[in-house]
């Protein structure tokens, strides 16, 4: 099961994302941070802390979500990554890529 | 040897069911979190893949997984009766490609020490994802 909310968090926007996120689910995601990125809201913050799974098609999503924002000179930063998740990102080669941070507080500096 | 099979339809709500059959294997293999995270990873996306490429979004065709335990070696084979891959053009994308999608053969190839496809007669493939056990894992 996965469950994704939105709310407005200072100047930025918080996507709180929980449980087992795979390709019966990823679409949702993705529906979730493209709604997002065609409005160009200026930082985009997705807390990854409830996620307990996540498959090459989430981290697509994520992918996409991360080009479409730098596109319009946007921000996108994943918060609070478990280690199951942080795991995956890095058989991707990703966590270069992406600004990772550790919890929601230090997403939020310098926005 | 122990081994398990279960046919789940291709339909990605069903693949928790397959990921929670993946892990029971890997506990009895004595794996640890990391390890069993990433098997269940590599055939996770195993079957995304066949029901994206094989079965091309259908949601009701069979999938067939078998875990075995066997000797010094957990493995996973994976049936469908799908559009045929050519096991030549199946290859991971170049990762600094950064772009959405195709990094599932990577995660199979980076996990297990063998992945392998090959022809199954009239219909689909059979894919066969091996992974030798660390010598110090303790079955159960």
């Amino acid at each position: 099961m996965m469950e994704i909310s939105t709310k407005e968090l200072g100047k930025a926007t918080l996507v709180q994302v929980s449980g087992e996120v795979d390709m019966s689910n990823s679409p949702k995601v993705r529906e979730t941070l493209m709604g997002l990125t065609k409005r160009k809201v200026p930082a985009i913050l997705v807390d990854l802390g409830g996620v307990s799974y996540m498959d090459s098609s989430g981290i697509a999503t994520l992918v996409e979500g991360l080009q479409e924002a730098m596109g319009y000179g946007g921000k996108f930063r994943l918060a609070a990554l478990t280690p199951k998740v942080r795991q995956v990102f890095e058989l991707a080669r990703l966590t270069d890529v992406f600004e990772i941070f550790a919890d929601l507080a230090g997403a939020q500096e310098g926005l | 040897m122990r081994r398990f099979q279960i046919e789940v339809p291709s339909d990605p709500a069903f693949l928790r069911m397959v990921r929670a059959s993946v892990e029971v294997l890997c506990a009895m293999a004595g794996m640890d979190e990391e390890g069993s995270c990433k098997i269940v990873l590599a055939v996770d996306e195993a079957c995304t893949n066949i029901i994206r490429h094989s079965y091309e979004g259908a949601t009701d065709r069979p999938i067939i997984c078998e875990g075995r335990l066997e000797g010094d070696a957990i493995s996973f084979i994976l049936r469908d009766f799908g559009k045929k891959v050519e096991p030549s053009q199946i290859r991971p994308r170049d990762l600094d490609d950064l772009r959405p999608g195709g990094l599932g053969v990577h995660f199979m190839r980076e996990v297990m020490d063998s992945v392998v496809f090959e022809d199954c007669g009239d219909q689909g493939t059979c894919l066969t994802l091996r992974k030798r056990l660390p010598a110090s894992t303790e079955r159960r």
